[in-house]
């Protein structure tokens, strides 16, 4: 009896997050990266409550763009240095569904868990509660198409030994878009204006990662891997 | 010789690294219930010849086929129907041996309860089952990796060294997988220095330089 597509997938997943749960330092490395550097610079500039509140949606996705961008590295790289990416790759299923499914395992624990530690973050730089869905919202969308854009740079750069600084350069251009309109759209909640068309952008950039970025990724791997 | 479509059919294959010919118009082929012993010093190819054979590493020249069929268009039914082992065990240290063993079985075909350990009794790691892959050594981790390949039920083998880093027991253990298999009709490919000697039908190609 073969197993199906989405038994594949969910079992990739299961794997992914068993790995991760094993190893909590990996877990919470971004995490801590991302409270360290947000609760610091109210402490280096020592801001006014009021000018705090401008510069927090700013210092908010520049934090969460980087700590997420860390944690990308090591996406492919430990399971092609052990040996069982090949093990994947054979498996008879294709790669593409493997990258989709590692990747949201990705995601769900580095990106879902920045998203769900924000509020904290929020209230230090002074983010009103009522922005608070906007901001949710917001790096929920833009992290999840960071992890697409991570995966294709992840598996272009496997076989490099300073990967990590490769995979910086061909990601954060790509990225920009997503801290522009991130940015924009908390801040335009803070203010109290309207964050539709910001919203639609990055959820747009969103749809379009999630459809393409896993065939460019395992074509990466493909070539990653002869 | 046996039919080319009822095996595995390797034809001319050549493969560069960089400027090296590491394969140079290689062919061979493997029947059911036949086993090819790949041999041949350091460096001339054996890996490859395996990753090739795998579909892993696509050959510049030349091209494989199971069953009649070419293995890049078939990728998937074939690569679904052979179990590897790398030289390299490809176990994760943080996962326990049966762990392993079930996400990467477990994609392969549906799983009955207690079967993996069965796969493991069969190693002789039937202890380690519940540890960590990384407190394991070396042979215990070449046994699980073995293990693995019992248990995909696969028609073709594909296997690196599988010898390496055993006792005494464990080559027997090899040897005793392997004749059964191929006896079963299965087929394999076996990369390996040592002399085998195996009651079974064993084709030999040696790779030179």
């Amino acid at each position: 009896m073969t197993i199906s597509a989405w038994q594949a997938f969910w079992l990739i997943v299961q794997r992914e997050m068993r790995l991760s749960f094993r190893r909590p330092e990996q877990l919470l490395q971004p995490l801590v990266f991302f409270l360290i550097v947000t609760t610091l610079f109210p402490l280096g500039l020592s801001l006014q409550l009021s000018l705090l509140r401008d510069i927090a949606p700013g210092v908010l996705w520049v934090a969460a763009l980087l700590s997420a961008l860390l944690s990308l590295d090591s996406l492919f790289k430990s399971d092609a240095d052990d040996g069982t990416l090949e093990q994947l790759a054979l498996s008879g299923h294709g790669l593409t569904l493997i990258v989709a499914a590692k990747t949201l395992a990705h995601w769900l624990v580095t990106g879902l868990a920045l998203v769900l530690v924000s509020p904290i973050v929020g209230t230090a730089l002074g983010i009103p509660t009522g922005a608070f869905a906007t901001m949710l919202g917001s790096l929920a969308l833009g992290t999840l198409t960071l992890s697409w854009l991570g995966a294709i740079g992840a598996g272009l750069t496997i076989g490099l030994r300073r990967g990590n600084v490769l995979l910086s350069l061909i990601v954060l251009p790509l990225a920009t878009p997503l801290l522009i309109f991130g940015a924009a759209a908390t801040e335009r909640a803070v203010s109290g204006t309207s964050v539709v068309g910001a919203l639609y952008f990055l959820a747009a950039l969103c749809v379009f990662t999630c459809t393409l970025a896993p065939f460019a990724a395992a074509a990466a791997l493909r070539i990653t891997l002869e | 010789m046996s039919n080319p479509a009822t095996g595995l059919v390797v034809d001319k294959v050549h493969v560069w690294r960089g400027d090296r010919h590491v394969l140079q118009g290689v062919s061979t082929q493997i029947g059911r219930g036949e086993l090819l012993h790949v041999s041949g010093p350091n460096g001339t190819g054996k890996t490859t010849l395996l990753r090739v054979v795998s579909g892993l590493l696509r050959p510049e020249q030349g091209s494989v086929s199971w069953l009649g069929r070419s293995i890049v268009t078939h990728r998937s039914e074939y690569q679904a129907t052979l179990a590897y082992a790398a030289h390299e065990p490809a176990l994760k240290g943080d996962l326990t041996a049966l762990e392993n063993l079930r996400f990467s079985v477990g994609l392969k075909r549906r799983l009955q309860p207690r079967e993996l350990r069965g796969a493991l009794e069969q190693t002789g790691v039937a202890a380690c089952a519940d540890l960590p892959a990384r407190v394991l050594s070396a042979g215990q981790r070449r046994r699980v990796s073995l293990a693995r390949v019992i248990a995909m039920q696969a028609s073709l083998w594909l296997l690196d060294e599988p010898y390496a880093n055993l006792d005494a027991a464990g080559s027997d253990l090899v040897s005793g997988l392997l004749q059964a298999h191929v006896a079963a009709g299965g087929l394999a490919l076996v990369v390996a220095h040592r002399e085998l000697a195996l009651a079974c039908n064993v084709r030999r190609l040696e790779l030179n330089s």
